[in-house]
């Protein structure tokens, strides 16, 4: 784009957040403080994984930019346009196709391989944040590995409801040493994370910190020996692809509690329909 | 309801930003907006745009007003996001506040001082009616004028320094700390608060200076000074090694005196707080002066316990492009997460009911 550098930011930006990122993937889960930058998409929108894609991102690559799951959702749209249109790079859909994947709330249903790198947009990159808000004290915390807190919640929980009532955003240990926010995911692709042959990044723009967690890592989703984690999907097919693995979205179809579960991630559910699997709800 | 997979999600944000700038436009039979009419005569939105934006360019302000019909938080975002691509190639000297070509100054701890009280253009006595005449062409009166005397109008710091009744200006000659390239870390050094609280919301900055009137943490304040004026902007080009003017930027200042501290070994001084503000901005100075004198809580040995006395709190909350995109973020789609809340509810629920049941038949 005219009067702009490849991929918007300048290049002693990008540098800045590369030194930053080889300092995140040398201490997976620990969180890197980097001078973020304004971004013309406002704060919460993605602007740090925005800026973690345009360091990484070179000509030769094919973009993939997911929200939700989804290629099509307006803010995942608006993003993958600002790259085509900043950093004139080849954009894709198809999971496989794709040498970086921008993502928020979902990895995709497609294993990834080493030579792809998914991109996290974090609002929140302190996982402790809802039990301590100071980040003088978490810093402190995370210093000293002390974790304590987060077990107490969990523990908490389970006397009050019978188990983990978190759904999203679950905690994780990350090479046994740092608790880490593996951004809104649902708890469901938590276990995805662990040992991803993919370079996992995470860029939290507003809250200007940057972590990684390098190919083939342990991350551990917290719990107790006699509550073992566990995720959760609704529990039917996709109706248009018939999937029984993937993770559902809830589409409400009438006032009467008419209900269809779609598979969130859009490119696994088209390819599966492609390959010639059918739900019970396709409209034919 | 037949559900199909949507593909529209290009179509719809064109479509959407087209109905956007026709409705910005409003009725094409009233004339366009200029950026010059703003500039001329919207000229405190302007300065407060150029302050949140943290950019001192009031054409590019009154561009973004118009371009955000009007939406001010909106304004400074425009203008962070393109400040923020500009390259740097100089720093300038620290400005000369004393030395300021003063419309406005006044003092409300001496009734006289070098250089007089001026009143200059304010709304401070005006009497809040509707003035309905501007509904319709309205040329105002000339203003009275008189032979400019040139007086030195020294900062009341300075007189009050001369008997050192108050804590002296910091001198330091190290390298200012910069929130814009570097991340805040706390406790945050009074340098990066103050360009923290110097780009806040007004809105926020107002309410936390506020709070310290009304018991928040008090500092007992008096307006040592407001000075509303152009002060010249000077940097030194490393190939020239001596100080040429870039020309001059009206600035507000704002000295607060408060309450004072001392110890066995330190005489009591009254200490201070100070705002500074990109055009008109008394209200923005003055609770900037008021937030930043109780941030020094710690500094000064005071208990830190009210929410205007908390770094982390005031810092990380004054800024309105932050606060304004992550709250509104939460019109972005959460279908994800959502749907893991809905099963947790869901399986929570059908336990309770199991256990509920299961109490009933003994």
């Amino acid at each position: 784009m005219n009067g702009y550098n490849f991929a918007y930011l300048d290049e002693q930006t990008k540098r800045m957040i590369r030194r930053a990122l080889l300092k995140a993937v040398a201490i997976p889960g620990h969180q890197i403080p980097f001078g973020s930058r304004e971004m013309p998409l406002p704060y919460g929108w993605g602007t740090g994984g925005i800026q973690v894609t345009a360091a990484v991102l070179g000509p030769d690559d094919t973009l993939k930019v997911i929200d939700q799951g989804a290629d099509d959702t307006t803010n995942a749209v608006s993003i993958r346009r600002f790259f085509a249109r900043t950093a004139g790079v080849a954009t894709t859909t198809h999971t496989a196709e794709a040498s970086v994947i921008q993502t928020r709330h979902r990895i995709p249903e497609q294993a990834l391989r080493e030579d792809q790198i998914i991109v996290y947009q974090v609002p929140q990159p302190e996982p402790l944040s809802k039990l301590e808000p100071s980040r003088a004290e978490t810093r402190r915390m995370h210093g000293l590995a002390e974790y304590g807190l987060m077990h107490v919640k969990l523990y908490e929980d389970i006397t009050r409801y019978g188990h983990v009532s978190i759904s999203y955003d679950y905690p994780v240990m990350v090479g046994g040493r740092y608790l880490m926010s593996p951004s809104p995911l649902p708890a469901f692709d938590n276990p995805k994370m662990d040992m991803m042959p993919a370079l996992q990044l995470f860029g939290a723009g507003r809250e200007k910190r940057l972590y990684a967690i390098p190919p083939y890592t342990r991350v551990t989703s917290l719990d107790f020996d006699d509550h073992p984690f566990r995720t959760t999907r609704a529990p039917h097919a996709c109706g248009l692809c018939g999937a029984r693995e993937s993770y559902l979205d809830e589409v409400v179809t009438d006032d009467r509690g008419g209900r269809l579960f779609v598979c969130s991630d859009t490119d696994y559910c088209e390819t599966r329909r492609a390959e010639g699997h059918v739900g019970t709800e396709l409209a034919v | 309801m037949a559900y199909v997979a949507v593909k529209g999600g290009e179509r719809a944000i064109d479509n959407a930003h087209r109905w956007m700038e026709e409705e910005r436009r409003g009725d094409p039979s009233v004339p366009d907006l200029t950026p010059q009419q703003i500039g001329e005569q919207l000229g405190r939105a302007v300065d407060r745009v150029m302050a949140e934006g943290s950019l001192y360019d009031p054409p590019l302000a009154a561009l973004a007003i118009k371009q955000a019909q009007g939406d001010l938080i909106e304004a400074a975002f425009l203008v962070r996001a393109y400040r923020t691509t500009l390259p740097r190639f100089a720093a300038s000297l620290p400005l000369d506040t004393e030395a300021m070509t003063i419309r406005r100054r006044i003092s409300a701890v001496f009734k006289d001082m070098p250089g007089g009280q001026i009143l200059g253009p304010t709304y401070d006595y005006t009497h809040r009616l509707l003035d309905f005449a501007l509904a319709a062409d309205f040329t105002p009166p000339t203003p009275a004028q008189m032979p400019a005397e040139v007086e030195a109008m020294p900062r009341i710091h300075d007189i009050l320094g001369h008997e050192g009744l108050i804590e002296p200006d910091e001198r330091s000659d190290a390298e200012p700390f910069d929130i814009t390239r570097s991340p805040l870390q706390f406790p945050a050094g009074r340098d990066a608060r103050l360009q923290s609280l110097a780009r806040g919301d007004e809105g926020f900055l107002l309410a936390m200076g506020y709070s310290t009137q009304r018991g928040w943490g008090g500092s007992h304040p008096f307006v040592g000074e407001i000075r509303v004026g152009a002060a010249v902007v000077e940097i030194v080009p490393p190939e020239l090694g001596f100080a040429i003017d870039i020309g001059d930027i009206d600035l507000t200042e704002c000295q607060m005196v408060n309450q004072f501290a001392g110890s066995k070994t330190q005489p009591p001084q009254f200490t201070r707080g100070y705002g500074l503000a990109f055009g008109h901005g008394e209200r923005r100075a003055m609770s900037m002066a008021l937030v930043d004198r109780a941030l020094r809580a710690a500094e000064l040995g005071e208990d830190a316990t009210a929410p205007a006395q908390n770094q982390e709190f005031v810092i990380y909350h004054c800024d309105n492009i932050e606060a304004t995109g992550f709250v509104e973020h939460l019109k972005l789609p959460h279908y994800v997460d959502f749907q893991s809340e809905l099963e947790t509810i869901r399986r929570m629920r059908a336990d309770a009911a199991r256990e509920m049941q299961q109490e009933a038949a003994p």
